[in-house]
């Protein structure tokens, strides 16, 4: 009980009412929401997922990765790779998937790290390994090169093998949502946790109180790698396709970042609060440009958007919202 | 001199081709006060970066406490029992005054005395402890001096190293700031303190090392060195 005494320690009660409220709307939503209305709440779940991963580095420990496609990409590939191949279902598969997104997060990482690069240098090594890694599948057989990896679209309900249509897809997407929403609540109250925050807010500072800022570094990305991987997976089973091309898009990369960076960077909702503002409205928006014939109105959305963020309420959505309604989730 | 804690042999350090420090050695005994002056860019901060293991020396040994602690990484360092007050005060200005606290008590062995290490910091500097819920970057220059000091004390250190403490500072919080250098002495600390303030810091100073480009030129007594004919030219503009 002492671990959820710490969870909940110091969360206002309205805040956890709410919660729970959320939770189990979550939970019947299927019931209450047509097809479309689930496929876009599974959208918002999977974006509200990878942008907390992303925000473990970016927000918790403060490192600018630009190129997360890499592990989301390496995660699906990999996953669908032994299922297409070799049969082997994608809940052995995951281990092996994740194993080698927290491998190159290590390499990306230590590169890094190791070598001080900070800011926009390292973000600049994370698109790179992301763009090395886009051409290397190109040209992987194994893995289909450019034309891309298709799995079986098969709707007989398989939880064995991750087949079955969106429900299924749902309820995993939301225990991986809600599994790491409760996972980085517990870092950010770990001692791991303020080390990140330290060297967020000033790593010489934090290397002369003796935070091991290298040690913590690399924890922060092999975490958030993998889980981007588990995304990555889920994404590969639930779409069926994948293509070097889109997979290890720099656009994708980016895609990752938006939710936490309007939500509220270093928050745990803001993550949530930004993939429903931006998947709600991104989706009205594509609706728009298919009757209005006009392409892209989505991304000029996603653009302004960032762009009112930025100018109007830096610190994200989020912490705004909270301030507000006294949920009492400052960014730290 | 009865052994030292800190022994520093022939260090050499270099930024690129730039020599930050040529055959630097010093040492401190247990219960010293040591001051290293010297001019802006003499090295001083170089000298405690590298024994701090943030700077990678390219020759050269560092010992404290019998062990060989040369190329340790920073944490390392730490849980060896020297702790660092770095030059501008850094502390972390979003967390609060009581999280900059808690996050010096990095060392394992810090922890288990975190409770009654941080009523010690909160008896020494009453003002934190009004202001425990406040965010550290909304301090004053002087409050923000107190967390560092604090926070490094939280590491439970043997050797505290200071680097120009007194920068920036109003004149009677740089007193002040040499007052609380001075009692922690007395409690039992060793110190190593780096300044520009050269008559200050001599004064407390039970010896002193003046550091010229990256060469400790003189050595001796705090009150020696401040009757020394080159360092009151040079210095103290007497």
């Amino acid at each position: 009980m002492s671990l959820l005494a710490r969870l909940i320690g110091g969360v206002p009660a309205r805040s956890l009412w709410c919660l729970g409220v959320l939770l189990v709307l979550l939970l019947v939503a299927p019931t209450l929401l047509g097809k479309y209305g689930l496929s876009v709440l599974i959208l918002v779940l999977y974006f509200a997922f990878v942008g907390q991963a992303w925000n473990i580095m970016m927000g918790f420990a403060g490192q600018l990765s630009l190129g997360h496609a890499l592990y989301a990409g390496v995660g699906g590939y990999i996953a669908a790779g032994l299922f297409f191949h070799y049969g082997i279902g994608p809940w052995a598969g995951v281990f092996v998937a994740v194993a080698a997104a927290v491998a190159a997060g290590s390499i990306v990482g230590y590169l890094g790290f190791r070598f001080s690069l900070a800011g926009v240098y390292f973000a600049l090594l994370t698109i790179a390994f992301s763009e090395f890694t886009r051409i290397a599948f190109d040209h992987w057989g194994w893995a289909g090169g450019s034309g891309g990896l298709f799995l079986k679209v098969d709707a007989t309900s398989d939880i064995l093998n991750l087949r079955g249509g969106p429900l299924l897809f749902y309820y995993v997407i939301l225990a991986l949502a809600a599994g790491t929403f409760v996972l980085c609540r517990a870092l950010l109250e770990s001692r791991l946790g303020r080390y990140w925050l330290a060297i967020r807010e000033d790593p010489e500072a934090a290397q002369a109180v003796g935070v091991p800022v290298l040690r913590c570094k690399m924890i922060a990305i092999m975490i958030s790698a993998a889980l981007t991987a588990l995304a990555g997976v889920w994404n590969a089973f639930y779409y069926n396709n994948l293509f070097p091309e889109t997979a290890f898009a720099m656009g994708r990369s980016i895609e990752f970042t938006l939710a936490p960076i309007i939500g509220g960077l270093g928050t745990l909702f803001g993550p949530i609060v930004g993939a429903v503002v931006l998947t709600g409205l991104g989706e009205i928006f594509t609706d728009l440009s298919e009757v209005f014939h006009i392409s892209g109105l989505k991304q000029i959305f996603y653009g302004l958007a960032l762009l009112v963020i930025v100018m109007y309420r830096p610190a994200g959505v989020w912490p705004w919202i909270a301030d507000r309604f006294g949920f009492g989730e400052k960014r730290r | 001199m009865s052994t030292p804690l800190l022994t520093v042999e022939t260090l050499d350090l270099f930024y690129g081709d730039a020599q930050a420090l040529a055959g630097v050695s010093l040492e401190i005994a247990p219960g010293e006060i040591v001051a290293i002056v010297g001019a802006n860019g003499a090295g001083k901060s170089s000298l405690i970066r590298s024994i701090h293991g943030i700077e990678k020396p390219a020759r050269g040994h560092v010992r404290f406490d019998g062990s060989d602690i040369t190329g340790w990484p920073s944490y390392r360092v730490c849980e060896a029992g020297i702790g660092h007050v770095a030059e501008g005060r850094q502390v972390f200005p979003n967390l609060s005054v009581l999280e900059n606290l808690e996050m010096g008590a990095t060392p394992k062995r810090a922890r288990a005395l975190e409770k009654q290490t941080l009523e010690r910091v909160f008896a020494m500097f009453p003002r934190l402890a009004e202001r425990r819920r406040q965010a550290a970057g909304t301090l004053s220059g002087g409050e923000q001096q107190m967390v560092a000091i604090g926070r490094c004390l939280m590491g439970q250190p043997r050797l505290i190293m200071f680097d120009e403490p007194s920068l920036g500072l109003a004149p009677t919080i740089v007193q002040e700031v040499f007052r609380i250098v001075r009692r922690l002495n007395e409690e039992g600390l060793t110190i190593l303190l780096v300044e520009q303030n050269v008559m200050a810091s001599l004064r407390i100073a039970d010896r002193g090392y003046v550091l010229e480009n990256g060469r400790i030129e003189l050595e001796g007594a705090g009150t020696d060195l401040l009757t020394n004919d080159r360092v009151r030219q040079a210095y103290l503009g007497l």
